[in-house]
């Protein structure tokens, strides 16, 4: 253990000063507090395989859901109620209504009129319009999260169904997909694996690793260095086991981050969450008590994740709608890719920029976000920030956490002064994403949502925080004390400027009188010796 | 020329040790200190922190031992301040030692230290060490200010500004004590007796009456 290492800084504060050893016995019993158990596949007391009702065939998603709610009578209610199917949300915080049905992004925008793309990530089945009935619980989806064979998919643009049919996908291809064998997937179900989130959560703004930065498939077998509590050479764990479930509820949640937990080790019948750090490492995990000081100002993840997007796998940093649209000469949407084979340029959705090891934004935040809905009055004078986050040096709930800050520029509504639903996914020619056309789809989102619309747009620029709290690197890879500690323009908290900050900030009069007193003692010492030199007497 | 040489024992034993050991915590206490302070870097933010730390604290030990000791020895007398003879002093360093006049000022076991010296010594240790222990102790234990209900008392901003200013006066006079040690009978005569413990007592029959003064007013 490496108690030791500092075993004699104690031993030396202790004997000297019995208020230190106080805290110091403190620190090092926390040593011996077990973590929560590790990944290893429990043993289950039922093997589905065995059950008559997983027998099948089954034809579609609903009739496999059907034969799982004949035993698991409560599933289908528990999930209806999580956030996961109603993509929405109330903020404790704030009381604003949030979650996809109500807050805008800077990424596609929303996805009102643009169901059957965005809701195959749905936990459920046939969300294709805004008429969609939550309260059918065959349209819950089960295998999503419990298929442990990796064979279960929703087809991207299908209102969350998988494949029933063999279709050639992508269209033109010439590649034929089969659907998956939804008997033997449903007789094969489990606990969630990070298959099972990643195939939403990895992939949020449409692709791999676009939106958080901190969630792409290299978590699906990262090395060590890329995610300490992942990585098979680290504690093996899986999502569900921070983000612990109870009546399928999820913990941990974006709208409403907890900016610092004060409870610390969560014991698992006390209220199913261990979305914090603190849940498993406690409020004073470190040997050095200086560290553990910190915490009170500064979250686990700002000094623990140096850097977001570490997999190999660049997450976008930049999203600019106001270019979409060009056409190269033969008259077809323009696209260009990057040296890296990302696209640079889309017609569909205009510029993108990219970032990997990419060190984060850090911000002060006291557990609320202030969330633009849809139909918000924004400021068009000035950059739109699309989820604030509250706190401040003087706020004693706020810390210093870390955050992927896209940027982005996306079509608003000048005279109504809110933004807009932009339709850009569908078969019909108002679709943005083939016909290019602004002014249809817009209009055709709005009138869709119900929201008014002048009729006018224009484009104004956004920022969305994203906290970074994966990815989370092993203690030697954390971020050293002078990175933050330091006169340099570029240090990390360079932008936290309501704090002192030892090494870095201090105060121009005491530097310069005492700077004048040195150079004065220097100066009058050497005066004071070339005199004494140079009126020796000699043969002394 | 001829002196006849006498060789008194000045520096006892631990006050040497004590002397020493302050020398090199003050020099490693300063080069890490502006470390931390941000005026360079030399081993890291975090090393540099902890031998400071380190560095207080064997330093806070040996004080605890030195009060002990200036008291059951008596030698605190040694820091009583005085005015008288200030004014030679003065005059001694800014004229006579250019004229090679005699020093005005005669050590003895009993009274070790010239006037100025008294002054010197008596604000290092009644002003700036505690200054730069208070608020070093404050910084220290910052992440237990609201435990212990300071909080409302001190910003880490004033604690880390007042330590700051500590430093540089000691810096200050670190750098002029190190002078002054050269302005003995010989560049290291001064040192040689800190080392040694016995300083050398030349008697050109001029010191006689500077002798006796020392000796009335100890």
């Amino acid at each position: 253990m490496s108690t030791r290492r500092s075993g004699w800084r104690h031993w030396i504060g202790a004997v000297m000063i019995m208020a230190a050893s106080t805290l110091t016995m403190a620190a090092t019993t926390k040593g011996e507090i077990p973590v929560a158990a590790a990944a290893g596949k429990a043993q289950s007391t039922a093997d589905h395989s065995k059950f008559k009702e997983l027998e099948g065939p089954f034809k579609s998603g609903p009739e496999v859901t059907k034969a799982c709610l004949s035993c698991h009578t409560e599933a289908s209610h528990q999930v209806m109620k999580s956030i996961h199917w109603t993509w929405e949300a109330t903020s404790p915080t704030t009381g604003q209504k949030l979650g996809k049905h109500h807050v805008a992004n800077n990424f596609c925008g929303s996805i009102v009129s643009n169901e059957p793309r965005c809701t195959s990530c749905h936990a459920g089945y046939g969300w294709d319009d805004k008429n969609f009935d939550f309260s059918k619980q065959e349209n819950v989806d089960c295998l999503a999260c419990h298929d442990t064979t990796t064979a279960y998919k929703k087809v991207p643009t299908d209102a969350g169904h998988p494949l029933y049919e063999p279709r050639e996908m992508p269209k033109g291809s010439g590649k034929i997909v089969q659907p998956p064998d939804l008997a033997k997937i449903a007789q094969n179900v489990g606990k969630a694996g990070r298959h099972n989130c990643g195939a939403c959560h990895y992939n949020g703004g449409g692709g791999d690793a676009v939106k958080h930065g901190d969630l792409d498939t290299s978590l699906n077998d990262p090395h060590r260095d890329l995610d300490v509590h992942m990585s098979k050479d680290g504690a093996n764990m899986v999502c569900a086991d921070c983000h612990t479930f109870n009546g399928h509820q999820p913990s941990g949640s974006r709208y409403a981050a907890m900016s610092k937990d004060t409870k610390g080790l969560d014991m698992k019948h006390v209220d199913h969450n261990r979305a914090t750090c603190e849940s498993c490492h406690d409020v004073t995990p470190h040997e050095d008590e200086r560290l553990n000081n910190h915490a009170n100002r500064v979250a686990c993840q700002t000094c623990h994740i140096p850097e977001f997007a570490r997999g190999g796998i660049a997450t976008k940093t930049l999203w600019d709608w106001s270019t979409a649209g060009k056409r190269d000469e033969n008259g077809n949407g323009l696209f260009i890719k990057d040296d890296h084979g990302h696209l640079s340029y889309s017609a569909d959705k205009g510029n993108f920029e990219y970032g990997e090891n990419v060190r984060p934004t850090y911000k002060w935040y006291n557990g609320v976000v202030h969330q633009i809905a849809m139909t918000d009055k924004i400021d068009d004078t000035k950059i739109l920030e699309l989820n604030r986050v509250e706190g401040s040096a003087g706020d004693p709930n706020a810390r210093i956490w870390p955050f992927k800050v896209m940027v982005g520029k996306q079509p608003y509504d000048p005279v109504n002064k809110t933004l807009v639903v932009n339709h850009v996914f569908g078969k019909d020619d108002a679709a943005f994403w083939g016909n290019w056309d602004y002014e249809k789809s817009i209009k055709f989102g709005m009138d869709y949502a119900g929201l008014p619309y002048s009729g006018q747009f224009d484009f104004i620029e956004t920022r969305m925080n994203w906290f970074i709290t994966h990815m989370v690197a092993p203690k030697e890879k954390a971020v050293r004390c002078q990175e933050c500690h330091t006169r340099a323009e570029d240090g990390r908290l360079a932008e936290i400027t309501d704090i002192y900050l030892p090494g870095r900030d201090r105060s121009g009069w005491v530097d310069l009188l005492g700077g004048l007193a040195i150079i004065g003692a220097i100066g009058a010492g050497s005066i004071h010796g070339i005199a004494r030199f140079l009126t020796r007497r000699k043969g002394q | 020329m001829k002196m006849s040489e006498n060789r008194i024992y000045i520096y006892k034993r631990y006050e040497r040790f004590w002397h020493w050991s302050q020398a090199l915590l003050i020099i490693v206490l300063m080069i890490t200190g502006f470390e931390i302070h941000g005026s360079y870097s030399l081993m890291g933010f975090k090393d540099a922190v902890d031998l400071h730390t380190l560095a207080a604290w064997t330093m806070l030990v040996i004080w605890a031992f030195t009060i002990f000791w200036q008291f059951t020895t008596g030698e605190w007398r040694q820091y009583l301040p005085s005015m008288r003879n200030v004014g030679a002093m003065i005059l001694y360093y800014t004229v006579g030692i250019f004229k090679d006049m005699p020093h005005p000022f005669r050590k003895t076991a009993v009274q070790k230290h010239n006037p100025l010296q008294r002054l010197a010594y008596l604000a290092l240790l009644a002003f700036i060490s505690p200054l730069i222990w208070v608020s070093g102790l404050l910084y220290l234990f910052y992440g237990n200010w609201a435990q212990l209900g300071l909080d409302k008392y001190f910003t880490l901003e004033t604690v880390a500004l007042v330590h700051t200013a500590g430093a540089f006066m000691m810096a200050a006079f670190f750098f002029i004590h190190v002078y002054l040690t050269t302005t003995g009978h010989t560049i290291f005569a001064h040192i040689k007796a800190m080392i040694t413990g016995w300083e050398e007592v030349h008697d050109e029959g001029g010191h006689a009456k500077d002798a006796k003064v020392a000796a009335r007013k100890a």
